[in-house]
């Protein structure tokens, strides 16, 4: 797959903090302050960037394919959800049920899956997503099936804290889990294992001939990246307290795989730009154009594909160093 | 004769119908300089693929200090002190020189798989990398990425690359493979100035390469060991001649 990759991470650099790393927080505190209207879609959005982040750490970093990424985001959905029906509506008891659950499903899955390669391994991806969608429309009794669950009981956050209407409560809880999964995502990427990670995905028989033990890690970082998926499906499920089979479609799958190369693959950022941009377009071009919107989304993609591989990020990139070039 | 460090007992390979390796016994010494030669298609980098663990055999049995390890993956026998470089440059072509270098003596110290701290922090491995670069004379390409190097000194990097295992025994598949003349003499002053400690088998082509830096040579023609010994003796033996140079010449 000829993405452009973000800079090497590794033993040369460093991984303190640039400043530019605190502006999509601060955008995230300005809309909350400046735009509260739009919080509602702001959870949304943060929670996609959360699931982009997962996808970014095995596709941009470890080099793994998948179509079926969203198998693990509906289930952290349908486990947050279910578990909130039947045990308890405590949110972060749920989340952390979420993704503890989505992990074990991650690594089960993973085991397998990660013993093949292209082809094979984006057809069994894609039968995992077809597969986990086709058990939550027929388990109705624990699913609801084509209904879903509907009015999930969410109690309150941290016993202090009610999910109101405006969506404030959501939006600040997403935002915090969001920032959890960037440093760890992060603080990943930049250690000894996020190096091996990118060795794997740039050459994996020399990884296996400096004696790295491939595999391992490379399940390590699919369950890793499936818990991270898990809780951002919870996180949709206690915000919108609802859970329904659009959250384990393939369709979710690819949308998710478009926003992260729409954003810039393999540079942990673009999982923040690509969800935005997509989502806000798509908002914006389902109002202007409520039959053709898809359409002005495929232009955007087909743009970035011809003419910017390395995604939003990746056209910035190379600007700002042309910029510097011309520059006497 | 003494201990050898690595040995094979009626090595074979077949791929269907097909014998590329055919009851091999080699032996590499301690120290050695040692070289595998043969016409193309003699079955040379198979046998290494066989002794790496890349490769598993149709029948026989490796050793290596005195360990069977003819069942081992490869991750293991790299760990036990079998290093290697390929005849094709692979490199990790994206990173730079230095993190070429990092991440396989990372792998070796042990640190390759450490999720709680920067990997730049590890100062051990990177002061390490640089030492390693610095000695094959690559200092100053530390920071470039690696497929931007002129080929000679990406040869380099495979080579350093494979130091920075320690292995005890080092397989150097055609090192100078394809290298311009002008960048060639650089690969064979690095081939000399090898640590000693390190035994070496190198396959190549390059008849003047192999004569000057070979104590021993083994000669393998259609997956068989046609002759073995030292250099003078291969040079003089006829069935070698044949081999390279056909009957009008034998």
């Amino acid at each position: 797959m000829p993405l452009a990759r973000g800079p090497a991470i590794g033993y040369g650099g460093s991984a303190r903090l640039h400043p530019a790393e605190l502006l999509p927080w601060a955008f995230a505190i300005a809309v909350y302050f400046l735009a509260p209207s739009y919080l509602p879609l702001g959870a949304y959005v943060l929670i996609i960037i959360l699931f982009a982040l997962s996808l970014d750490l095995i596709l941009g970093y470890g080099g793994i394919v998948t179509l079926g990424h969203a198998a693990y985001f509906g289930f952290g959905a349908y486990v947050a959800g279910v578990f909130a029906v039947r045990v308890h509506g405590d949110p972060l008891l749920g989340l952390a049920v979420a993704a503890a659950a989505s992990a074990a499903f991650g690594a089960a899955t993973g085991a397998v899956v990660l013993r093949t390669r292209a082809l094979a391994l984006l057809m069994l991806t894609l039968a995992l997503v077809s597969i986990v969608f086709e058990v939550a429309n027929k388990w109705t009794e624990v699913t609801g099936g084509a209904d879903g669950l509907n009015s999930v009981p969410v109690g309150q956050l941290l016993g202090a804290f009610r999910f109101d209407l405006f969506g404030k409560t959501a939006f600040l809880y997403c935002l915090a889990v969001l920032a959890a999964g960037w440093w760890l995502v992060r603080s990943l990427v930049h250690s000894p294992f996020g190096a091996s990670l990118v060795g794997a995905r740039e050459n994996e028989a020399r990884m296996h001939a400096i004696g790295a033990p491939v595999y391992a890690r490379q399940l390590c970082a699919y369950t890793l990246a499936a818990a991270l998926a898990g809780v951002a499906g919870a996180l949709l499920t206690q915000t919108t307290q609802f859970v329904g089979l659009s959250v384990v479609s393939f369709e979710l799958s690819g949308e998710i795989l478009v926003m992260l190369v729409l954003g810039g693959v393999g540079r942990i950022y673009g999982a923040f730009v690509g969800p935005l941009v997509f989502i806000v377009a798509r908002d914006y071009l389902a109002k202007q154009s409520p039959e053709y919107w898809v359409l002005g989304i495929g232009v955007l993609l087909i743009l970035i594909v011809m003419f910017a591989r390395g995604g939003i990020l990746g056209l910035a990139d190379g600007i700002a160093a042309r910029w510097r070039r011309s520059r006497p | 004769m003494s201990d050898a460090l690595l040995q094979t007992s009626g090595l074979c390979k077949s791929f269907g119908a097909l014998t590329v390796a055919d009851n091999i016994e080699f032996r590499l010494e301690p120290g050695a300089r040692h070289a595998l030669i043969g016409p193309n298609g003699a079955g040379k980098t198979t046998f290494v693929n066989m002794l790496t663990g890349q490769l598993p055999p149709s029948a026989g049995r490796i050793e290596f200090a005195g360990e069977d390890v003819t069942r081992l993956g490869q991750a293991a026998r790299v760990k036990r002190g079998l290093g290697r470089t390929f005849q094709i440059n692979t490199l990790f072509g994206a990173l730079s020189v230095l993190d070429n270098v990092a991440l396989g003596v990372a792998e070796r110290r042990g640190v390759g798989g450490r999720a709680w701290r920067a990997a730049g922090s590890h100062r051990e491995v990177r002061d390490e990398s640089l030492e390693l670069l610095a000695s094959l004379g690559l200092a100053d390409d530390a920071a470039s990425r690696t497929v931007d190097l002129p080929y000679g000194k990406q040869r380099l990097v495979e080579i350093a690359l494979a130091l920075g295992l320690r292995p005890k025994v080092l397989l150097l598949d055609e090192p100078a493979a394809g290298v311009p003349s002008t960048e060639s003499q650089r690969v064979l002053d690095v081939l000399g100035r090898l640590p000693a400690g390190v035994a070496i088998l190198i396959i190549e082509h390059d008849m003047e390469l192999v004569f000057r830096f070979a104590q021993r040579i083994t000669v393998l023609v259609r997956g068989q060991i046609l002759c073995e010994g030292a250099p003078r003796e291969i040079a003089a033996d006829a069935r070698v001649r044949e081999v390279y140079l056909g009957d009008a010449h034998g």
